[in-house]
C-alpha cells in the first residue's frame, strides 16, 4: 500500500516538540514560550498541507500510514483521517496555538512543564483523531489524561486538586471497560477471520456480525466510555469541576477538543461498529441527551459564575451533537460534525474571554461586574459575537450546526417521532436566555463597581490576534458552510451506509 | 538429554554466581574495603549473568537427568532476577552509607538469594523447586532483619521467618502428597501424566497444597497477612528485591507447575483456585491500599493487587496469558524497583519520612525524582503507553481467549480503583506545598538505578515487542 507520511509529521511535530522543551533551561521563560507557539504554528502549517491535499471526492481513509507496531499482537502504527476526523484535526491544530498565545502573561509558574503538557496533550488528541488502529486510539485516549490532569492540578483554581482527580477517575472508569470490550472484539475477530486483529477497517467487518446480545453489552462499554467524555447527562458531573478549576488554555482544550474525543468516538466506533445496538438504544440516548440539553440550558441560567455558566452551556451543546448522530441522517450527523466544531470555536471563545477579563479583575462572578460596555466596548463587542455564535443566531456558525441537527431529528427514521424535535429546539430558546441574560448583566446598565474602572482594559494586540481567527471562522461557517459541509458529506454518508447495510430490516 | 551431550557452559550462570558467592565471602574476610569492592563485583556478576542468560537463550536442555532446565523461560527469568538484583545493589549503596548500617553479608546474601530464585526457575523436579525457595527464602529472612538495631526490622525479619515457614510446611506436605499419588518428583512426568493423575483426590490435595504454599510467596489474598510488615519493616531496598524478584520467583515456579495446562492442554482443574484468588487479591489490594499513607506499606498493597493481576493469567492458564505474566513480572519489576528506589532517596533517619506527607512538593525539591516517581505511579496504575499497561493488557487478553471475561472485568475494575492511590502520591509530589522541609540526598547510583529503571518502563511500554517476542520464542519450550 502506498504510504504517506504527512499524518506522521503532524503527529510527532508536538511529540518531538515536547521532548525538546525539556532541554531548555527553567529561566528561559521566553524562549519556551515562543518555542511552545512555534511548534504549535508547525502543527498547523502540516494540517493545512493535508487539508489542501485531501480529496473530498473519496469516501474512503486518506494519507494512510501503516507500520507494524506490536507484530505479536498484530498492532499496526496506523494512522488515516476522512473528513470529520480532518475537520477536528484541524480544530485541534488551530485552537492549540491561539491558546498558547492567550496563556502569554497569565501562566508563570513553571512556563517549561506547562508548555510540555500543551504539546504532549495536543499530539494525544491529534492521535485520538487520526487513530485507525483501536488500540491505538486507546493509548492516546488513555495517554492524553496525563498532561490534562497536570494542566488542571498545577495551574487550576482553588480547588484544582480535587477537579483533576475527579477528572483523572472518571474518565478512566469508562475507558477501562471500553479495554475489555477492544480486547474481547480483537479475540471475538480472532475467532471469526483467524487472525487477531485491532485495525478499525477489519473490524468494521467483524463488528456487525457480533450475535446482538453481546453486541449490546460491547456497544454499552464503549458508549459509556465516550459518553463520559462528552459528557452525556447524567455522567456529566465531572465537567463543571473541571472546567472551573481549569485555567483557561486548560478549559479551552478541555471544551474545544477533549470534549469532541467523546462524540468522534461515537461516531467512528459505536455506530458502524455496532449498528443494530446503536439503533435499539437510539431512542433512549437521544431522551438522555435532550435532557441533558433543557438540563445544561436551565443549570446555566441560574449560575452566577460566568465560567461556570460557559461550562454547564457545554453540557447543553454536546447534547445537540449527540442527538445529532443518533438521529442517523446525513443532515443531523452532517450537523452534528459541524456543531462539533461550532462548540469548539464559541465555547472556546467564550472561555477565552472570560479568561482574558478574569486575568485583570480576578473575579468571575457576574454579580461583580456590569456596565462593563462604557469602559471596554470592543472587549464588549468581542463578548456579543461569541454569545452569539454560542446561541445560533442565523449568520453565525451555530445557527448552521444546530438547524441541520433538528431538521435531520425531525426527519429521522430511526426516532421516528418529531417529539424529539420539539423539546430539542427548547434549547436553543434557553441557550439566548441564559447567554443574553449574562451579556445584559455583565456588559449593560450603570458601572457597579468602581474598581472596574481601574481594573479593566481594553483588548490588547495580543488578544485580538488570539479573538480575530475564531471570529473569521463563526463568521465563515455561519455564512458559507458548503467549505466545511463539502468535506463531511461523503464521510458521513459511508457511515451511515455501513449501519444501513447492517440494518436493513431494521430499516424497512 | 543423554550424558554425553552435557556441557558445562550451559550451566554458566549457576557457576557463575555460585563461584561469585565464594568468592564474596573470601573478599568480604580478607579485605577492609569490601564495601567498596563488593557493590560493583555483585552488578558484574549479575550484568553478566543477565546478559548470557538472554544472549544464549535458545540454547535449551534440560540436565543432570532431567533435574535442571536451562535456556528458554529459566533464561528469561535470570534476566529479571539479576537486572533486578542489579538495580537494587546500585541503590543500595547510597542506601547503605546513609543508614551506615553496612554488613558484608548483605551482597553475599542478595548473591545467594539470587541463586536460589535461578534454581526456582530453573528446576525441573519438585524437590529442585524446594532447594532453590529455601536458599531464596532463608536469605531473605535475614535480609528483611538487615538494619538489626531496628525493632521494627526485627519484627519483619521475624514474622517473614514464622509465617514463610509455615508457607514451606504446606509447601512440603504437599510435596509429600504428589510424591506419594505419583510416584515420582519429576515435573516433566508429572505434567505428561497429569490427567491421569488429576483424578485421584489425593494428588489435587496436594497439589493445592503446593500451589497455597506458592501462593504465600507471591503475597496473593487470603496469604497476604506477612505483606505489609514485612515489606514496611525492611530495610528499603531489601523490600524492592523481595517484592519484585522474589515474586518473580514464586510465580516462575507456579507457571512450571501449570505447565501440564498450556503446554498439553490438560483441563485446568486449579482455575477456580486461581480465578478465586486473582479477584479476591486484585480488589483486596487495591481496596487497602487506598487507606494507606506509608508509601510502603501502600506499594506492599499494591503488590498484593498485582499479584491478582498475575494470578488472571494462571487461572486462563493458555499461552497468550502465560507470556502475558512473565512480561507483566518484567515491567512490574522495573517499576516496583524504580519507586522503592526512589524511597529510599527520600528515607531519612530510622524509618522516617516513608510517609506520604513526605513527598508533599518533591517536585521543587528535586525535580528529577518528581518526575521518575510520576512515572513509576503512572506506570503501575497501568496508563498507556508504559510497561504496566501492556503486562495488564496481555493479561486480560489471555483472559478473554480463556473465557474469563468476567475477571477482566473484575481486573479493570480494581485498576480504576487503584488510580486513585497512585495517583494520589503524584498529586502530593506536584500539587502540594511542600510539608516538611529537608534535602533529598541523592547519590549517583541510586539515581542511575532508576533513571535504568525508568528507561525500561518506557521501552518496554513503547516497544513491547522486543521483550513479547523473546517471550513468545520460548513460551513453549
Amino acid at each position: 500500500m502506498e504510504q504517506n507520511l504527512l499524518l506522521t509529521y503532524l503527529l510527532f511535530t508536538p511529540i518531538v516538540g515536547s521532548v525538546l522543551v525539556l532541554f531548555f533551561k527553567k529561566e528561559q521563560i521566553k524562549i519556551v514560550r515562543w518555542f511552545g507557539l512555534f511548534i504549535s504554528l508547525v502543527a498547523f502549517i502540516i494540517s493545512l498541507l493535508v487539508y489542501f491535499n485531501f480529496d473530498s471526492t473519496k469516501s474512503e481513509f486518506q494519507f494512510i500510514h501503516q507500520v507494524i507496531w506490536i507484530s505479536s499482537l498484530n498492532v499496526s502504527y496506523n494512522v488515516g483521517v476522512d473528513g470529520i476526523s480532518l475537520l477536528l484535526v484541524l480544530l485541534t491544530t488551530f485552537l492549540t496555538p491561539l491558546t498558547f498565545l492567550s496563556t502569554w502573561n497569565s501562566i508563570e509558574k513553571n512556563i517549561k512543564m506547562f508548555t510540555f503538557s500543551m504539546l504532549f496533550l495536543e499530539a494525544g488528541m491529534l492521535g485520538v483523531f487520526i487513530s485507525l488502529d483501536i488500540f491505538l486510539f486507546y493509548i492516546f485516549w488513555e495517554a492524553m489524561l496525563i498532561p490534562m490532569y497536570f494542566i488542571i492540578g498545577i495551574w487550576g483554581g482553588e480547588k484544582r486538586i480535587y477537579a483533576s482527580i475527579k477528572f483523572f477517575i472518571y474518565t478512566m472508569v469508562g475507558s477501562l471497560l471500553m479495554l475489555v470490550a477492544i480486547i474481547w472484539l480483537a479475540v471475538y475477530a480472532s475467532d471469526i477471520t483467524g487472525k487477531f486483529t485491532t485495525n478499525l477497517l477489519e473490524l468494521y467487518k467483524v463488528g456487525p456480525t457480533i450475535p446482538h446480545q453481546i453486541q449490546e453489552w460491547m456497544f454499552g462499554a464503549f458508549f459509556l466510555s465516550f459518553a463520559i467524555k462528552v459528557p452525556l447527562f447524567p455522567l456529566h458531573t465531572w465537567l463543571p469541576d473541571a472546567h472551573v478549576e481549569a485555567p483557561t488554555a486548560g478549559s479551552v482544550i478541555l471544551a474545544g477538543v477533549l470534549l469532541k474525543m467523546g462524540t468522534y468516538g461515537i461516531l467512528r466506533y459505536c455506530l458502524p461498529l455496532f449498528p443494530q445496538s446503536a439503533i435499539n438504544f437510539a431512542p433512549l440516548i437521544s431522551v438522555l441527551a435532550i435532557i441533558g440539553i433543557i438540563y445544561g440550558a436551565l443549570v446555566s441560567m441560574v449560575q452566577t459564575d460566568m465560567k461556570k455558566l460557559v461550562a454547564y452551556s457545554s453540557v447543553s451543546h454536546l447534547g445537540f451533537v449527540v442527538l445529532g448522530t443518533f438521529a442517523m441522517t446525513v443532515e443531523a450527523v452532517q450537523g452534528a460534525v459541524i456543531q462539533m466544531i461550532n462548540h469548539g470555536l464559541s465555547t472556546g471563545a467564550l472561555f477565552l474571554l472570560v479568561g482574558m477579563i478574569y486575568e485583570r479583575t480576578h473575579r468571575r462572578d457576574i454579580a461583580y461586574y456590569g456596565g462593563i460596555a462604557r469602559i471596554v466596548p470592543l472587549y464588549s463587542v468581542a463578548l456579543m459575537i461569541a454569545s452569539l455564535s454560542s446561541v445560533g443566531l442565523p449568520g453565525l456558525n451555530g445557527f448552521i450546526g444546530e438547524f441541520l441537527i433538528l431538521l435531520g431529528t425531525f426527519k429521522s427514521p430511526v426516532l421516528n417521532s418529531w417529539w424529539y424535535t420539539a423539546f430539542a429546539a427548547t434549547g436553543v430558546i434557553f441557550a439566548a436566555v441564559y447567554l443574553l441574560w449574562m451579556y445584559q448583566r455583565v456588559v449593560f446598565g450603570e458601572v457597579k463597581n468602581p474598581e472596574l474602572q481601574k481594573q479593566l482594559t481594553d483588548l490588547t494586540t495580543r488578544e485580538y490576534i488570539v479573538l480575530i481567527p475564531i471570529f473569521i471562522f463563526i463568521v465563515w461557517i455561519g455564512i458559507y458552510p458548503g467549505t466545511f459541509l463539502d468535506l463531511t458529506d461523503l464521510s458521513t454518508k459511508s457511515i451511515l451506509q455501513q449501519v444501513s447495510t447492517f440494518t436493513f430490516d431494521l430499516f424497512k | 538429554m543423554p550424558a554425553s551431550n552435557f556441557e558445562y557452559y550451559q550451566l554458566l550462570p549457576f557457576i557463575i554466581i555460585g563461584l561469585g558467592i565464594v568468592i564474596s565471602v573470601v573478599i568480604e574476610i580478607t579485605t577492609k574495603k569490601s564495601e567498596e569492592i563488593l557493590p560493583w563485583f555483585s552488578m558484574i556478576l549479575f550484568f553478566t549473568v543477565a546478559i548470557y542468560s538472554i544472549v544464549y537463550i535458545n540454547n535449551h536442555a534440560v540436565l543432570f537427568g532431567g533435574m535442571v532446565e536451562v535456556g528458554g523461560k529459566p533464561a528469561i527469568f535470570n534476566f529479571i532476577f539479576n537486572i533486578g538484583a542489579m538495580l537494587i545493589v546500585m541503590s543500595s549503596i547510597g542506601y547503605l552509607k546513609k543508614y551506615g548500617s553496612y554488613f558484608g553479608e548483605y551482597y553475599i546474601l542478595i548473591q545467594s538469594s539470587v541463586l536460589g530464585m535461578m534454581i526456582m526457575a530453573g528446576s525441573k523436579d519438585i524437590l529442585m523447586v524446594f532447594l532453590g525457595l529455601e536458599l531464596m527464602s532463608i536469605c531473605f529472612y535475614v535480609l528483611a532483619g538487615i538494619n538489626r538495631k531496628k525493632s521494627s526490622a526485627n519484627e519483619a525479619s521475624m514474622k517473614y521467618f514464622l509465617l514463610g515457614s509455615f508457607a514451606t510446611g504446606f509447601i512440603v506436605y504437599g510435596i509429600a502428597l504428589i510424591y506419594g499419588t505419583a510416584g515420582n518428583t519429576n515435573i516433566t512426568y508429572i505434567t505428561n501424566n497429569f490427567q491421569t493423575l488429576s483424578s485421584n483426590i489425593i494428588f489435587i490435595t496436594g497439589f493445592v497444597l503446593f500451589l497455597i504454599g506458592f501462593s504465600f510467596k507471591i503475597a496473593a489474598f487470603p496469604f497476604h497477612m506477612w505483606v505489609p510488615d514485612v515489606y514496611q519493616g525492611s530495610a528499603t531496598t531489601v523490600t524492592g528485591l523481595m517484592s519484585t524478584a522474589g515474586k518473580t520467583a514464586a510465580f516462575s515456579v507456579l507457571i512450571i507447575a501449570m505447565a501440564a495446562t498450556f503446554t498439553l492442554n490438560a483441563p485446568n482443574v486449579f482455575k477456580p483456585y486461581f480465578s478465586a484468588i486473582a479477584a479476591l487479591s486484585m480488589l483486596f489490594g487495591s481496596i487497602v491500599a487506598i487507606s494507606q499513607d506509608n508509601l510502603k506499606r501502600m506499594l506492599a498493597y499494591s503488590s498484593i493487587a498485582h499479584a491478582g493481576y498475575m494470578a488472571i493469567g494462571l487461572a486462563a492458564s493458555n499461552t497468550a496469558s502465560i507470556s502475558g505474566i512473565i512480561f507483566y513480572l518484567a515491567a512490574y519489576t522495573f517499576m516496583n524497583i524504580g519507586a522503592f528506589s526512589v524511597i529510599s532517596m527520600i528515607e531519612g533517619e530510622g524509618d522516617s519520612r516513608t510517609n506520604i506527607d513526605s513527598f508533599a512538593g518533591l517536585n521543587a525539591k528535586s525535580p528529577v525524582l518528581a518526575a521518575f516517581m510520576s512515572l513509576f505511579m503512572f506506570a503501575l496504575a497501568g496508563i498507556p503507553p508504559l510497561a504496566g499497561f501492556f503486562g495488564k493488557y496481555y493479561v486480560f487478553v489471555g483472559a478473554i481467549e480463556g473465557g474469563l471475561t468476567w475477571l477482566a472485568i473484575v481486573g479493570v475494575i480494581s485498576s480504576m480503583i487503584s488510580v486513585y492511590f497512585y495517583l494520589r502520591v503524584v498529586v502530593y509530589i506536584y500539587f502540594r506545598e511542600s510539608i516538611e522541609e529537608f534535602k533529598p540526598e541523592i547519590s549517583v547510583y541510586s539515581l542511575t538505578a532508576v533513571m535504568i529503571s525508568g528507561a525500561l518502563v518506557l521501552i518496554f511500554g513503547i516497544f513491547p515487542d522486543i521483550l513479547l517476542n523473546i517471550i513468545n520464542s520460548v513460551v513453549n519450550l
